[in-house]
């Protein structure tokens, strides 16, 4: 409750400030927007559905690529830590791709799928495929080696051993991944929808621009940070706390 | 925790064992009433398990061949409880694995019932000194999990689940998960999920180390219960002589790298035994002389590599 109350003193003080600078009239107000004003404009954007549609085609296009990366990541993440030759070779090559920011995949995309849906899952894909695959590599090579010999120890072998042991005992790191896939298709599918503009909410950050409404961009940036804190900060954080405490694993 | 940090003044070690604990002990008492075991083969049974002249070398990072174990040649008879001793560092969590069939050796076989291991199977279980419990069960789910890969059927799964957990007085956890548990509950826990695949033989390493000794005294009472009752083999790894000499029919001693079995002895005391009672206190001390060279020995070895450091 304490910190409840904390936090409530915190983002009160955050926007009055934000009022108080309002007022003070330092930049003009459609520079400078007061919170009433974002407070319209999300109002605005809700009611003539603009903003449901946004969220909604996001969304869409989130599920799609980000099931599209975890499954192709934890495939290409348990060849690559089961296979040494792999592992060398494809290894080296995932880690030192991860650090091209996914937005330089932007022209590849656009010159081999056109301005298309394609090119923007694409571009989710090549951003948290990677995460993903790292992640999972990494998961499979902290598991402790413990679980395999018992499993091994209590008469599993093969697929079973896999299935019914390493699996379930690679869960966390599997979270893990998938949390941090996340993140990294999030940021990618708004780069990306900033450049196409077909639709989203990516798109309607680029219209408050054009029409000077920042009033508009704030309140698309707000619903941006709500709905990334929400999977990211709640169901991906909860589910690797609860996961950690199961399996015993104090948090670093 | 490193070894080295645990054992980091052995001279104060050796001056409690010798002037706190010996003179109590041989004070115009009889002899203890252990036996060194001549080392030839057991006659007229099959022993349950047999290790003939088992060696273990592998390489090192730095490129040198290590023998960890040297020419082990032991046989367990059909019901025997058989402890094993040794310093830290002289494989004797090595040979159980070895007999589980999770390592190959370097040479030598490994005999149950007379035929020779070429893997794991569910005849030897061993409970791992961290447990290797999986947290994504339930003790049940835990306890039915051997079973289940023998493809029993569910009914009979949880029948004898329930069985076992009972034997091991947890029958109302069923449904907790390991996290839950205290360190004694999973040691059972353990116990239960080894015994319900129903192996002929047990393996156990060092299962009672990291337990406190309250609840370490009770899990052996409790061992030694659920042995007399279900008639397995048991093969106990320890470092504790005493624990050793309390649980075991036979005590087989190691020597320091590279592990050889340095000498046998068989413990004639009646059953039940007790940690506290004097003849295991001085049977014990007897073992405990033939191993304080090696321990020694053990400790000398980590000194050197601290000085080198």
């Amino acid at each position: 409750m304490k910190k409840l109350a904390r936090q409530v003193i915190f983002y009160s003080a955050l926007i009055g400030v934000w009022t108080v600078l309002a007022k003070l009239r330092i930049w003009p107000p459609y520079l400078f927007p007061p919170p009433w004003g974002v407070g319209h404009a999300l109002w605005d954007g809700f009611a003539d559905h603009s903003f449901w549609i946004g969220i909604a085609v996001t969304m869409k296009r989130m599920l799609i690529g980000y099931s599209l990366s975890v499954a192709l990541g934890m495939i290409l993440g348990l060849a690559v830590s089961s296979n040494k030759f792999l592992e060398e070779t494809l290894g080296g090559l995932l880690v030192s791709l991860q650090s091209l920011p996914s937005i330089c995949w932007i022209p590849l995309a656009v010159l081999w799928f056109g301005l298309t849906e394609k090119a923007i899952l694409f571009v989710v894909l090549m951003g948290s495929l990677l995460s993903v695959t790292i992640a999972m590599e990494d998961g499979r090579k902290q598991m402790p080696k413990i679980y395999g010999m018992a499993g091994r120890n209590l008469g599993a072998s093969g697929f079973r051993l896999f299935w019914s042991v390493l699996l379930p005992a690679s869960l966390p790191f599997i979270v893990n991944g998938m949390k941090q896939g996340w993140a990294f298709a999030w940021r990618s599918l708004i780069q990306a929808e900033m450049i196409f503009l077909s639709l989203g909410l990516g798109q309607l950050l680029m219209m408050g621009r054009d029409l000077s409404d920042m009033s508009q961009v704030m309140a698309v940036m707000i619903l941006i940070i709500i709905l990334g804190y929400m999977v990211d900060g709640l169901i991906f954080r909860t589910m690797e706390r609860r996961l950690q405490e199961k399996y015993g694993l104090t948090p670093a | 925790m490193s070894p080295s940090h645990q054992n980091a003044h052995p001279p104060a070690i050796r001056v409690v064992a010798r002037t706190g604990v010996r003179p109590n002990v041989f004070h115009g008492k009889p002899p203890a009433p252990v036996t060194t075991v001549p080392r030839h083969p057991i006659v007229g049974v099959v022993p349950k398990v047999a290790l003939d002249a088992i060696s273990l070398s592998y390489k090192t990072t730095s490129g040198e061949r290590l023998l960890a174990l040297d020419n082990i040649s032991l046989e367990v008879k059909p019901g025997e409880f058989l402890c094993i001793v040794g310093p830290s560092g002289c494989g004797k969590s090595t040979l159980l694995h070895l007999i589980a069939g999770l390592q190959p050796q370097t040479s030598g076989k490994v005999l149950v019932d007379g035929t020779p291991v070429s893997g794991p199977g569910t005849d030897r279980i061993l409970i791992f000194q961290e447990l290797g419990l999986f947290p994504w069960l339930t003790v049940g789910g835990n306890v039915e999990f051997g079973m289940k890969m023998k493809n029993i059927s569910k009914t009979e799964r949880e029948e004898r689940a329930q069985y076992y957990l009972r034997l091991v007085h947890l029958s109302k956890f069923g449904d907790s998960y390991i996290h839950q548990l205290s360190g004694g509950m999973r040691q059972r826990v353990a116990l239960a999920r080894a015994l319900a695949t129903e192996p002929d033989v047990l393996l156990m390493d060092e299962p009672f180390a990291a337990l406190d000794a309250q609840t370490r005294d009770l899990l052996h009472d409790e061992l030694e219960r659920i042995w007399a009752e279900t008639g397995r083999t048991i093969i106990f790894v320890t470092h504790n002589v005493r624990e050793a000499v309390r649980l075991g029919d036979r005590v087989a001693l190691l020597t320091f790298r590279p592990g050889r079995v340095k000498q046998e002895f068989s413990v004639n005391l009646a059953r039940p035994r007790h940690m506290e009672q004097t003849d295991v206190a001085r049977t014990a001390r007897n073992i405990l002389d033939c191993l304080r060279d090696e321990i020694n020995k053990s400790l000398e070895e980590e000194y050197a590599d601290e000085k080198a450091r």
